[in-house]
């Protein structure tokens, strides 16, 4: 403290020092005390020199020669410490040497140093820092800081951390305590609640304000709190529309139980594995575009596999939905196998490009950029599939044979090949998941079979046949599983909303929204 | 399904029981003739599998109930015994406890839950056996049938059922073990379970209740009961006309196969020697579902041989081209399925026999 006292002192003489002619670079060449003065000096100087000979001497990279010039090493060249121009010295050098008292000194120079750094980050940083932890003493300098400020949002740091400082000393006047309160207030995070907790033994009138702001900060955490659970559901919702999406049109159109829906996912993980794999041993320039390349490339892997089961395999098994459940999960322990044999068993390791890691902050919900991607190709998908269905000749086709296949035929279309492209666009959709997927999970032979039950639920609570259906029931069912989470578990809050659906499937067995007409009792 | 073949399959599995458990006691070691205590623990755990096969073939043969998750109702009656098994270990467990299983003590638990109590109890253990895959499948089934949930639905919500339980037994907090399950047993109604005696005693009582559970499935099947539950399998609607209530049939038969199913898992645990939540898996109920139809679905026979041979199959295949198992289960599934639709039964009966398999021929629409 004692120290941080003389450096307060110093620090409010500084100018009148620096203005005095002293020299604070020249002192560097004496002893401890000078050494320490100097640095203190320096800080405050405004030198431009000041940050790089402070920060060679914390190196140890400070030399003095025989005529007490200053020089910096950097790797084999010598740079004039006063100018940073290269030269030679004359006669051998010497580092300056430090003590705990002077490393002591450089250490908060270098503090004070990064508060008035031209860089707004590194600013940021050291107001940070202040904030975190409050010092009475720094009172000076943040303010000076202040007043150079410009940068709103460092502006905003620095006067919290004044305001912690504030509140941390015990001789400030009431009025500025209360203003620090509110300061600290509309910050509103965890931290200036606990700063604010702190003050119950104050003076009545800053203990009432500093409770009510904890009180208050308590309820916005509260709200925010609720809006990342939204954030959450609504993340997990969109990995389950993905996932089920492609489902709902096996599934919930056409009625195949296909129980190798699953690896229909995990073929599309694997294609961005290979793709990335691929882009980044050819086309090191595209890796950050290897995603989206995978993308189209999923869609055409999952759905031409897709398009091959149905004809080998499922065709023969129309009106026999349960030959059809066994059969095609015959078919996902092959495929599974398969995968293992060629990519081995453990998990592979799909990388995040660049623009899709990271997080935002808004208010209190962190916002991962990887998730919010989710949610707007989910989204992207969903509306390209509604798309599909409803403007394009496919589509029209595709609700043809499932509403009436006889007439459909009757008419003209060609049911097997409708049935095939339906399939194939069902699996295709599946395959765009494991992309999204991929970048969220690990990426294993087992990745499908995580997914399979979720998506048979989300699909039979929204209604089979629905695409709107499959939207909302997906959106609540991550949801609920995100508020259930932190009341029950992980596992409890998964268990009790299987079991809420089980429930559920016995009250409305066609689920949320269910398809009406003769379609029904097919 | 007639009484010769069934009687031809209580032969076989009583008598094969009975020649191998003379054999593995009454030659030496040396012998060729001898089979190994490992070979009667084997041939017992494809029997219990063999009563889940039972099981599944009575509730999806007859009554076209196709449960996904059978093999709960299996665990359950593994788990009611297991505790009776974890009960009996008394002091000998690593931590000496008297009255708290090992994984109690290791969890820092001070009493044991309430659930516990009674089964100390051979009697109380062999009532929960029967009664809490029963209890389980009278609320599941009363609430799925009343409300007409039938055809692939039902299986979806029975595979997320046992899923549901997976989870839960996972979990450390629920008092079962979680991952690790229950092990270490010691004996079985005060008989060390390690001699070879005793699993020569479990192998025949396995088959004995096998035989009974045959005989107790085949006269459910062929009383007028039986008839009606055929019906509603073929046409459920139609057999409601008729006056029938289709639902109460269901639940009887569906309580009835998870009781079976239970007393094969109880069965199970004290020869494998282990049970973990790893027996809700989903996939060992759709396993289960294939034995029945690689032997013939609705002949209750060839659920019997399904599940020997497939299991037969899966020892043989993880043993020696482990990697090959996979393909070959899966391949089953398909070939059973699109060639075989009355399974290794159907193919001595005429092609019209094996017609029931399938729904009736409707257009797909």
């Amino acid at each position: 403290m004692t120290l941080l006292r003389v450096l307060l002192l110093l620090l409010v003489l500084s100018p009148f020092v620096a203005r005095a002619g002293d020299d604070p670079i020249a002192d560097l060449a004496g002893n401890y005390d000078d050494i320490r003065h100097a640095v203190d000096a320096l800080s405050v100087s405004g030198n431009a020199r000041a940050e790089p000979v402070i920060a060679a001497l914390q190196n140890g990279a400070l030399m003095v020669a025989a005529d007490r010039s200053l020089w910096i090493r950097e790797g084999d060249a010598m740079l004039d410490a006063r100018s940073g121009a290269p030269g030679s010295p004359n006669g051998p050098l010497k580092p300056v040497r430090l003590n705990n008292a002077v490393r002591r000194a450089i250490e908060a120079a270098m503090g004070n140093l990064t508060l008035f750094s031209a860089d707004p980050a590194r600013r940021l940083k050291a107001a940070q820092a202040l904030f975190a932890q409050p010092d009475p003493a720094a009172l000076p300098t943040l303010d000076r800081a202040l007043a150079k400020e410009s940068v709103a949002g460092v502006r905003r740091l620095l006067q919290q951390a004044q305001a912690a400082a504030v509140l941390a000393g015990a001789d400030a006047p009431i009025p500025d305590r209360l203003a620090a309160i509110v300061v600290l207030r509309a910050r509103g995070d965890l931290a200036a609640s606990n700063l604010l907790a702190a003050l119950a033994g104050q003076p009545p009138e800053v203990a009432a304000a500093a409770a009510e702001g904890v009180a208050a900060i308590a309820r916005a955490q509260k709200i925010w709190a609720l809006a990342q659970g939204v954030f959450y559901g609504i993340s997990l919702g969109s990995v389950l529309l993905l996932a089920a999406s492609g489902l709902a049109i096996t599934f919930g159109v056409m009625g195949v139980i296909n129980m190798a829906h699953g690896e229909m996912v995990m073929l599309g993980a694997y294609t961005t594995f290979v793709v990335q794999q691929a882009v980044g041993a050819w086309l090191p320039g595209l890796a950050a575009a290897g995603v989206l390349i995978a993308i189209p490339l999923a869609f055409i892997v999952s759905g031409a596999v897709g398009i091959a089961i149905e004809r080998l395999l499922i065709s023969f098994l129309y009106g026999r939905p349960l030959e059809t459940l066994l059969a095609t999960w015959g078919l996902s322990l092959g495929l599974q196998q398969a995968v293992r044999s060629l990519f081995g068993a453990s998990n592979r390791d799909v990388s995040t490009p660049g623009w899709m890691s990271g997080a935002a902050q808004w208010g209190g919900v962190t916002i991962t950029f990887n998730r919010l991607y989710i949610i707007i190709f989910a989204a992207f998908v969903l509306a390209a599939l509604m798309a599909v269905l409803r403007a394009t000749p496919l589509g029209l086709q595709m609700r043809a044979v499932t509403q009436n296949r006889r007439m459909a035929a009757a008419m003209g279309i060609r049911t097997p090949w409708i049935d095939a492209l339906t399939f194939g666009l069902g699996s295709g959709v599946a395959g765009m998941a494991g992309v999204a997927l991929s970048q969220i999970d690990n990426v294993s032979p087992n990745l499908g079979q995580g997914y399979i039950i979720d998506s048979f639920m989300v699909v039979v609570f929204g209604g089979v046949g629905n695409l709107w259906g499959t939207l909302v029931s997906a959106l609540t069912l991550g949801i609920v599983n995100k508020f259930l989470e932190p009341v029950a578990g992980a596992v409890l809050g998964k268990i009790f909303v299987l079991v809420l659906l089980i429930l559920f499937i016995q009250r409305k067995p066609r689920g949320l929204f269910p398809l009406k007409g003769r379609a029904v009792e097919a | 399904m007639s009484g010769r073949a069934t009687m031809v399959c209580l032969v076989l599995v009583l008598g094969g029981a009975a020649v191998m458990a003379a054999l593995n006691l009454a030659t030496p070691a040396a012998s060729a003739l001898h089979v190994p205590a490992y070979a009667v623990s084997l041939a017992g755990k494809y029997l219990c599998y063999a009563m889940l096969a039972v099981a599944v073939d009575l509730v999806w043969g007859f009554a076209g109930i196709l449960s996904l998750g059978h093999a709960a109702f299996f665990a359950l009656g593994g788990y009611a015994m297991g505790m009776y098994l974890m009960r009996q270990i008394g002091t000998r467990g690593v931590y000496g406890n008297a009255v708290l299983p090992d994984f109690m003590v290791f969890l820092n638990w001070k009493s044991l839950p309430w659930y516990w109590y009674g089964f100390d109890h051979p009697a109380f253990a062999v009532a929960m056996v029967l009664l809490v895959p029963g209890v389980l499948a009278l609320v599941f089934g009363w609430l799925a049938f009343r409300s007409r949930v039938g055809g692939v639905y039902l299986s979806i919500i029975t595979q997320a059922l046992t899923y549901a339980l997976l989870l839960a037994f996972f979990r450390n907090d629920m008092g079962f073990g979680g991952n690790n399950g229950l092990t270490d047993f010691k004996d079985m109604f005060s008989i060390p379970l390690h001699l070879d005696s005793t699993r020569d005693g479990l192998l025949l009582a396995t088959a004995v209740l096998l035989a009974a559970e045959l005989l107790v499935a085949r006269h459910v099947v062929t009383s007028r009961f039986g008839k009606v539950l055929i019906a509603v399998r073929d046409s459920e609607s139609r057999t409601r006309f008729l006056g029938y209530r289709p639902e109460s049939y269901k639940l009887f038969v569906f309580v009835l196969s998870a009781v079976m199913a239970g007393v094969g898992g109880a069965l199970y645990v004290p020869q494998v020697g282990i049970i973990n939540p790893g027996e809700f898996a989903p996939a060992n109920s759709i396993e289960a579902v294939i034995w029945v139809a690689v032997g013939g679905r609705g002949t209750l026979v060839g659920a019997v041989l399904g599940a020997v041979l497939v299991n037969l199959g899966k020892t043989f295949f993880t043993a020696t081209l482990p990697d090959l198992w996979l393909f070959a289960l899966g391949a089953l599934f398909i070939l059973v399925t699109l060639l075989l639709p009355g399974g290794l039964l159907g193919l001595g009966r005429r092609r019209p026999r094996a017609a029931p398999v399938t729904q009736a021929p409707e257009p797909a629409e």
